[in-house]
């Protein structure tokens, strides 16, 4: 899985990369997106459902997984 | 950009509203007597005590209820806080809890987290969770619920009746925080108390309205000779409470016509933000909505960047998103809907807003939002 640092940045910089980074994966595959920025818990899924790709959840703190989809 | 910049305009009435002409020569008739302390026994004081009066009066009859349910507060987040912390010292021998939605104003929630508090959820759209509410109401220690009459940030109109009802049938009062519906949209009844603020209407800022309904257990949060009976701490701006009164009546008397035209508007900023912004959400119930706010979302722009963009261009307008926020978290609305909260903009309407300014609007945005992901790349 791609891993990508994006902590100390402000939103919306995570949710840029991962606009930008997700097409690097095959769809089915996921990237890992390491953000601490308070708004990320809640853009990262809503970019998610609004880019119809699927948000994976998060598996500890700052940290937030997504799957290309499309 | 091909449209001239033109005069500023002005689309933040959810924060502010600028003052209404009644309100402005109401506000110097009454300078003349309200300078006096009204509980004194000299003329000038009655001259005061009479135009507190008549104010409380206009007050009562547009808000229909009693003119000594009326009470006078120096802002509406004092009005706010002293029905929330007032209503739970009322109530203290019956519970501790305040049940309140997850979109209150900031104002409310400051005062919740003084205590127990339950939060309830919204839907994506921003509408309470009725069949969680009615959990959290008829639980053992409730003393008092609080809910928005509709958000303030994305303008869904909360089901007060049907909250209401669910706080009667457990027998815990109701406060409904009306700032962004009085002066504008009917506040169903059933509630126990409710709270305006008059600068969102049209009023002069620092008048905050609180009506406790006959019945309603109110202590005073605050050292007070009278405890039991609301009022403002210190001396209150009696000369912008009757510029208040004055401007109320005058603002619900136009309040159906301008319902209809702002509500056109923001309809229009929906579908046409929608058609030409791409990765854009615009956020709330498209329907059941306050007639003068819309609120939408664009993905990879930063709140900060667009509203300076937006000022530069002529548009005061606000944003939801954590980089505007003192705080720097994103707004909690936003976040208990789910929904995208960077690149967030309020635009709220109000009475001196014209439709060129709203076409001026729609035809600038476009490009500035597409120049902030220019600039970071997109």
């Amino acid at each position: 899985m791609i891993t990508l640092d994006c902590l100390g940045q402000k939103c919306p910089l995570p949710v840029i990369a991962l606009a930008r980074q997700i097409r690097n994966v095959d769809v089915g595959g996921a990237v890992r997106v390491l953000a601490d920025d308070p708004a990320a818990a809640n853009d990262i899924p809503a970019w998610c459902r609004m880019k119809e790709q699927e948000y994976l959840g998060s598996p500890e703190p700052n940290a937030f997984d997504v799957r290309r989809l499309s | 950009m091909g449209v001239p910049a033109g005069a500023a305009a002005y689309m933040d009435a959810a924060t502010a509203v600028p003052l209404h002409p009644v309100a402005a020569e109401a506000l110097v008739a009454a300078l003349a007597d309200g300078w006096a302390d009204p509980a004194r026994l000299y003329s000038a004081s009655r001259r005061a005590q009479q135009l507190s009066d008549a104010a409380r009066a206009a007050f009562a009859e547009a808000l229909a209820v009693r003119p000594d349910e009326v009470s006078f507060w120096s802002s509406g987040t004092q009005a706010a806080q002293a029905a929330v912390l007032g209503g739970l010292l009322g109530r203290r021998r019956q519970g501790q809890t305040l049940v309140h939605s997850a979109i209150e104003h900031s104002a409310v929630l400051h005062a919740a987290h003084q205590g127990q508090s339950v939060e309830v959820g919204v839907d994506r759209l921003g509408r309470l969770d009725l069949a969680a509410w009615d959990d959290a109401v008829s639980a053992p220690g409730v003393a008092l619920a609080g809910l928005i009459s509709a958000s303030h940030e994305v303008g869904t109109v909360q089901p007060v009746a049907a909250a209401a009802e669910c706080c009667a049938e457990s027998g815990v009062p109701l406060y409904v925080d009306a700032a962004q519906s009085v002066g504008r949209v009917p506040v169903p009844p059933g509630w126990s108390m409710l709270s305006a603020s008059a600068h969102k209407w049209g009023g002069p800022p620092g008048v905050g309205v609180l009506v406790v309904r006959k019945g309603v257990r109110w202590i005073s949060p605050y050292p007070q000779d009278d405890l039991y009976r609301p009022g403002a701490i210190g001396a209150l701006d009696l000369p912008a409470v009757v510029a208040a009164a004055a401007s109320l009546r005058a603002v619900l008397a136009e309040a159906q016509t301008e319902g209809v035209r702002l509500s056109a508007l923001v309809d229009r900023i929906r579908e046409r933000v929608a058609a030409t912004v791409p990765d854009i959400e615009v956020v709330g119930d498209p329907d059941d909505r306050l007639p003068h706010l819309v609120t939408f979302s664009c993905l990879y722009v930063d709140g900060e960047a667009l509203l300076h963009a937006l000022d530069r261009a002529g548009f005061a307008v606000s944003s939801g998103s954590s980089c505007t926020a003192s705080t720097l978290r994103p707004s909690h609305v936003l976040e208990a809907m789910g929904v995208l909260s960077h690149g967030n903009v309020r635009v709220s309407l109000h009475r001196g807003t014209t439709e060129a300014e709203v076409d001026r609007f729609l035809a600038v945005l476009p490009e500035i939002v597409a120049n902030i992901r220019k600039e970071a790349g997109m």
